[in-house]
């Protein structure tokens, strides 16, 4: 993610006091420059995701895979993704490497043709998986994705929140516009309105279980997101975070997707 | 230390129908059953970067007893280092980039007698190192220790040559027959939105020609006839917004023959089609062949438009039918593959293949009675 040392003096006293003859929107961005400094560093990151899909009938159906991410400092990150469950599925694996405001690089690997597929990905907005969650929702998250607008503070559930409007940057993001409660202990998002490109309330993503890994990064244990046009809903469950194990670029690459385990 | 091992695979059962009769009073009627299995157990060691990968493969035919047979997919044991990727055993790869046929893979044996789409490959035994690097790209080099006969549907089976096949008659121009040893060459890189492969082999090729005999038993047969090549194969696609371009082309040429052939064209995906989460892909591609006898190829000249839909529901429901076009006679191949997941462990997949107004001097000419549907439901664990 792009470093920004523009507002780094501003920052310390940023949740102390309001800042004179500062926009909304550079309040905004601002913080979204702050929530992005304090979780620089991480280096590589490993966990595993349990994926929960239900229709609208309560049916549920789930999928495991396993999440490799490599840090990409002036740039979007690169990420692998292996799944595990669905059986049938198995073996097939995503490498994607990530851009704020440029279509990502996408390979897709198929294990029974033993076929890696590069993909075309200009368009973000289809769901990952056949979840509710799009591929934009899951990937990481640079401050030049957006521009953004500060609307308010507020308590969520007893904790203060900065409430953030952005608006992506990205021509063919699904998107008009979204409400982010950024949480202003851990300086991630706690809750994310999504609005469609008609500007309607489409999906709710609500966050959970917060911890902190190595003193600084935190993590949640859960994502809730609710299609409010559908009825349907996916939660991601997540464990097992691992940071710094020492992953490089050749964890990353096409001949990595082949043997993908 | 940290010994990470896993068991899975699947068992298939599966029907096939035809509803016109055989040409040839010998094949089967109407229904073919069969069941396959294919478990798969692997092994990793040293942080993943060596594992162990065994995968063997059988299937039970009620009808035709060349289908039935057992192979070994996978037998591999693998060692990966930043720079390096060090494979020895039995394999399965691809190399390619269109989808109305794959040219350029030449690696692996197709495995005839499970599908008509040549997907289907046998194990092939090699040494693979993988030279890596982040600058120019990947060069894979293999020596590829022993050669695999294509398989063939049987005197009592559907989707055959009007004489049968006699794959144990088969004849090789190399006197070391099937224990010449072949080897290749492959560079593979990204450069932006363009991916792209260059490859060479030399060896026994991999399509046999079919040659008249007759047979121990007095009974007339076609003898495979394996001839030593020299195939040049270059894939290249293109992503240029929600299109891809894709061209693979090869030249082979060996003492009997000398010739190029290539498949061109796009796929251009419509994301999200009437405000649903389904994208629909449209494909077109042109199949080249400059031989003249048509006996040795049939897509001199042919045209292959294909639909893709993809629903990106929770059962991974997926649709993919198309059709080949003879530009220079009237035949046409259509085909159709649906698949969806049902529940968590299965999976349902039809195919169906229509062959229509096929030429006297088409290679598919001898199959134009056998139209078939297939259903296979299968089982993961």
């Amino acid at each position: 993610m792009k470093k920004q040392y523009l507002f780094g003096l501003l920052l310390s006293l940023l949740s102390a006091a309001p800042v004179f003859a500062q926009t909304p929107e550079e309040r905004g961005l601002e913080i979204a420059q702050e929530a992005d400094k304090r979780d620089m560093g991480w280096q590589d990151m490993k966990s595993n995701m349990l994926m929960i899909l239900r229709n609208r009938h309560g049916q549920e159906s789930k999928r495991e895979i396993r999440l490799r991410s490599l840090e990409i400092l002036d740039d979007g990150d690169k990420s692998l993704s292996i799944f595990d469950h669905p059986r049938d599925v198995k073996g097939t694996a995503f490498l994607s490497f990530t851009h704020a405001t440029t279509p990502d690089d996408q390979w897709l690997y198929l294990p029974a043709l033993k076929r890696v597929k590069r993909i075309s990905s200009k368009n973000k907005s289809g769901p990952f998986m056949g979840s509710e969650f799009a591929f934009e929702d899951l990937t990481s998250q640079e401050v030049e994705r957006y521009t953004y607008k500060w609307l308010r503070d507020e308590d969520l559930d007893g904790r203060a929140m900065f409430v953030v409007e952005r608006y992506p940057e990205y021509a063919h993001s699904g998107y008009k516009r979204q409400i982010v409660w950024v949480d202003q202990e851990y300086w991630q998002p706690q809750k994310i309105e999504f609005y469609d490109r008609k500007n309607s309330l489409l999906k709710t993503l609500v966050y959970e279980g917060y911890q902190q890994y190595l003193d600084q990064y935190w993590r949640p244990a859960k994502m809730h997101m609710d299609n409010h046009q559908t009825g349907k809903s996916t939660t991601l469950e997540w464990n097992d975070y691992e940071f710094k194990t020492g992953l490089t670029d050749r964890d990353f690459d096409k001949n990595s997707l082949k043997r993908a385990r | 230390m940290g010994l990470a091992s896993e068991f899975s695979g699947y068992v298939a059962m599966e029907w096939r129908g035809f509803n016109q009769a055989p040409l040839d009073d010998r094949q089967f009627e109407h229904n073919q059953f069969s069941l396959s299995v294919q478990p798969e157990f692997y092994t990793s060691w040293d942080n993943d970067r060596q594992s162990f990968t065994f995968v063997p493969y059988a299937r039970i035919d009620q009808q035709d007893s060349e289908r039935t047979h057992f192979d070994i997919r996978e037998l591999t044991w693998m060692k990966v280092a930043e720079k390096w990727e060090l494979r020895l055993g039995i394999r399965k790869l691809f190399w390619g980039v269109t989808e109305s046929q794959h040219l350029v893979d030449i690696i692996n044996q197709t495995d005839a007698v499970e599908n008509t789409d040549g997907e289907d490959k046998l194990g092939q035994p090699m040494v693979n190192l993988a030279l890596i690097d982040s600058d120019w790209g990947t060069l894979d080099l293999f020596i590829l220790t022993g050669f695999r006969e294509r398989t063939f549907a049987g005197v009592d089976g559907r989707l055959r040559t009007p004489l049968p096949v006699d794959t144990d008659a088969a004849q090789y121009e190399s006197s070391r027959e099937e224990k010449h040893i072949d080897w290749a060459a492959r560079w593979q890189q990204t450069l932006g939105d363009w991916e792209v492969g260059l490859s060479y082999f030399q060896g026994t090729g991999r399509d046999p020609l079919l040659l008249p005999k007759t047979n121990a038993a007095g009974k007339p047969v076609l003898i495979p006839y394996y001839e030593q090549i020299r195939q040049t194969g270059l894939d290249v696609q293109w992503i240029y917004e929600d299109w891809l371009w894709k061209l693979e082309a090869i030249h082979r040429d060996s003492d009997r023959q000398n010739f190029l052939a290539a498949t061109g064209g796009f796929e251009y995906t419509f994301v999200g089609i009437m405000d649903s989460s389904w994208d629909l892909g449209l494909i077109g591609e042109y199949l080249y062949d400059d031989r003249d006898d048509e006996a040795l190829t049939a897509f001199q000249n042919d045209l292959f438009a294909g639909l893709r839909l993809t629903l990106n529901d929770a059962q991974s429901s997926e649709l993919l039918m198309g059709v080949i076009q003879d530009l220079d006679h009237n035949g046409r191949l259509f085909s159709l593959e649906a698949s969806r997941r049902l529940g968590e462990s299965w999976k349902l997949t039809v195919e169906a293949r229509l062959f229509s107004d096929i030429a006297q001097s088409d290679p598919f000419y001898s199959v134009r009675d056998d139209d078939h549907i297939q259903v296979e439901l299968a089982w993961y664990f």
